[in-house]
């Protein structure tokens, strides 16, 4: 058996190794981080206007967060890009010959990946926390508020967790444009789309970015009919789903 | 010593690989010959467990490829796609490679060094050129110092530089005591550096055998003769003990013959001699009868060979495969 611990040094060298894989995420850091800061900046100067029909208070957290809905498609691209590159490349037959044990080859990437996504999604969450905060002003709140630490936390979770996602289909899928073709729209459109239509948006729910998303909100917002760790788990039930889906892929396909 | 027992694998329809069983010998080079689509690299992608056999196996040294530990140690193979991210610098796909096998580093800057490319290991493998690449694929089976190689049509659209550059390396290699099996669909090129041939066509074996065995059988010389005369000069050659085999358009051969010797005889027997010509089989020929039957798209062999007859020498042939080709023959003149 190959060394697990040699095969995740060597997964490491592999992603930081290409330029795309770490341009993306630099893009997550700043899309994220920029976004929230200009909303934020933005509430705080229209604050009445802006929450002039709200009926639940307003949500200072999720105002920060608030480019996540961007900067989740940057590590979806990570994602994709990271395991999709091999494929393009051909790449994974020198992988396979490298360590034909699939599963350790696999549990590595996955854990490399996943690990790395993590950090960078908690450096990123907590930066434009704060800084969407100070941008706040008078309307901020702070990590000590109650569920605010939960939200913000949750938040890297859940970009985590659409990042293990994406890297599970592109495993199934073995090719990184059929995969960012079917991944940008539906998260980007279909999904979002599919949330405000009447009787779909009870099953869309369910959808893995609509269910993590409930993690972000410090005031539930009435849309999931589950607390905010129930869904990020269903979240993460999706991305082990698509992970064990890969797994069977690259256990039983040819290179 | 890789063993393949029975390997077969079929995609859909097509049986790329039929019934393959030959061992592989141990510390000399061994030429893995077939026609393109034959299934060469099918198989070669069996032993790495990268497809998976519909039946049969493969061992190495007794065991299956996925069971062995840090592969890079044992085989090291150049594939046929070259398998290199464009975005990533030589040495660091080197490096992740030796990382997986717990390979030390300094062996990353031995291989570059071994196959020329210390200069551009920091370069993207983008900007190589065909031989460059093919140079860091070599690299990359070098890098665990490993007993046994395997390379898939190296010399696949190199330079004339590049391609004695390989064949070289082959032989040290061997010569140092590896194992190195090679594919080609070239005989001139597997004559050059083989030591043992085994060939394949449409997926089956068709041969295994010593390199000096396979020449021996397919590299007959024999002296041609045409003469308006025929009746005399066998006579004549009955005469001297020699016999001749009928050779193509009415022609006579005589295996081995000299032919200063039989020149000076039809001479003394008053026969006129149209074509006195000493004829040498090249393996090429040996080898492109072999697998005539077996290539995929094969354009007719003996109606080429036998459009330019009068102008280039034929080969001597062998009595197995000339049956064939002498039938062509008669069937491509009636
Ligand atoms: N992945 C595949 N899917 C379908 N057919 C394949 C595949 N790989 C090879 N083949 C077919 O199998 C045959 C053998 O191919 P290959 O092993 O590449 O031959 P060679 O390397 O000797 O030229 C060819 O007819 C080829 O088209
Ligand atoms: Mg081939």
């Amino acid at each position: 058996m190959a060394a697990f611990p040699a095969v995740v040094q060597s997964e490491w060298t592999k992603v930081r190794s290409i330029r795309s894989t770490v341009w993306t995420l630099v893009l997550t850091f700043l899309i994220v981080v920029a976004m929230g800061f200009a909303i934020s900046l933005l509430t705080k100067l229209n604050y009445d206007q802006f929450t002039e029909h709200n009926t639940a208070p307003f949500d200072a957290t999720t105002t920060s967060l608030a480019g996540i809905s961007l900067g989740e498609l940057a590590i979806v691209v990570f994602g994709v890009l990271a395991v999709g590159n091999e494929y393009a490349s051909g790449m994974i037959r020198v992988s396979l010959a490298t360590v034909p044990q699939r599963g350790v080859l696999m549990g590595a990437k996955t854990a490399v990946l996943g690990v790395l996504a993590f950090l960078v999604s908690l450096v990123t969450v907590f930066v434009a926390f704060f800084l969407g905060q100070a941008a706040l002003g008078q309307y901020s709140t702070g990590l000590g508020e109650p569920h605010v630490l939960r939200a913000v936390f949750g938040a890297a979770c859940y970009l985590t967790l659409l990042c293990l996602f994406s890297i599970g289909v592109t495993m199934m899928l073995r090719n990184q444009v059929l995969s960012l073709g079917i991944l940008i729209p539906f998260f980007f459109l279909v999904s979002p789309i599919l949330s405000i239509v009447p009787k779909v948006k009870d099953v869309v729910r369910y959808f893995p970015d609509r269910a993590g998303s409930a993690a972000l909100q410090v005031y539930p917002t009435g849309d999931h009919p589950y607390g905010p760790w129930t869904g990020l788990l269903i979240c993460a039930a999706w991305a082990a789903a698509a992970l064990l889906g890969g797994y069977l892929v690259l256990k039983k396909r040819d290179a | 010593m890789i063993e393949l027992h029975h390997l077969t694998k079929r995609y859909g329809d097509k049986l790329a690989v039929d019934d393959l069983s030959f061992r592989i010998p141990e510390g000399v080079v061994t030429g893995f010959l077939g026609p393109n689509g034959a299934g060469k690299s099918t198989t070669m992608r069996m032993i790495l467990d990268l497809d998976r056999p519909t039946a049969g196996k493969v061992t190495i040294n007794g065991r299956s490829y996925a069971s062995v530990q840090d592969p890079l140690r044992e085989i090291g193979a150049l594939l046929e796609a070259k398998g290199v991210h464009p975005g990533r610098t030589a040495y660091d796909h080197l490096l992740w490679m030796a990382q997986s096998n717990r390979i030390p580093r300094e062996r990353v800057d031995q291989v570059l060094d071994v196959v020329g490319l210390t200069a551009v290991a920091k370069k993207r493998a983008r900007g190589f050129s065909l031989g460059m690449g093919q140079r860091l694929g070599i690299a990359s089976a070098l890098l665990g110092d490993p007993k046994i190689l395997m390379f898939d049509e190296p010399v696949n659209g190199l330079d004339p530089e590049g391609i004695v550059w390989i064949r070289k390396l082959m032989k040290a290699l061997a010569a140092e005591g590896r194992t190195v099996f090679v594919s080609s669909h070239l005989m001139s090129e597997m004559a050059l550096t083989a030591d043992h041939l085994v060939v394949i066509g449409r997926g089956r074996l068709l041969a295994d055998l010593p390199m000096a065995e396979f020449i021996r059988q397919n590299s007959r010389s024999a002296v041609r003769l045409r003469t308006p005369q025929p009746e005399q000069l066998l006579d004549a050659l009955r005469g001297a003990g020699l016999t001749a085999e009928p050779g193509p358009d009415g022609a006579w051969e005589v295996v081995d013959g000299d032919p200063a010797l039989l020149g000076d005889l039809a001479a003394a027997h008053g026969v006129t001699l149209h074509e006195l010509s000493p004829q040498q089989a090249s393996l090429e020929d040996a080898f492109m009868q072999m697998t005539a039957d077996s290539v995929e798209y094969h354009t007719d062999v003996a109606a080429t060979t036998g459009a330019t007859g009068a102008a280039t020498p034929q080969p001597a042939q062998q009595p197995g495969w000339g049956a064939g080709w002498d039938a062509r023959q008669a069937g491509k003149e009636s």
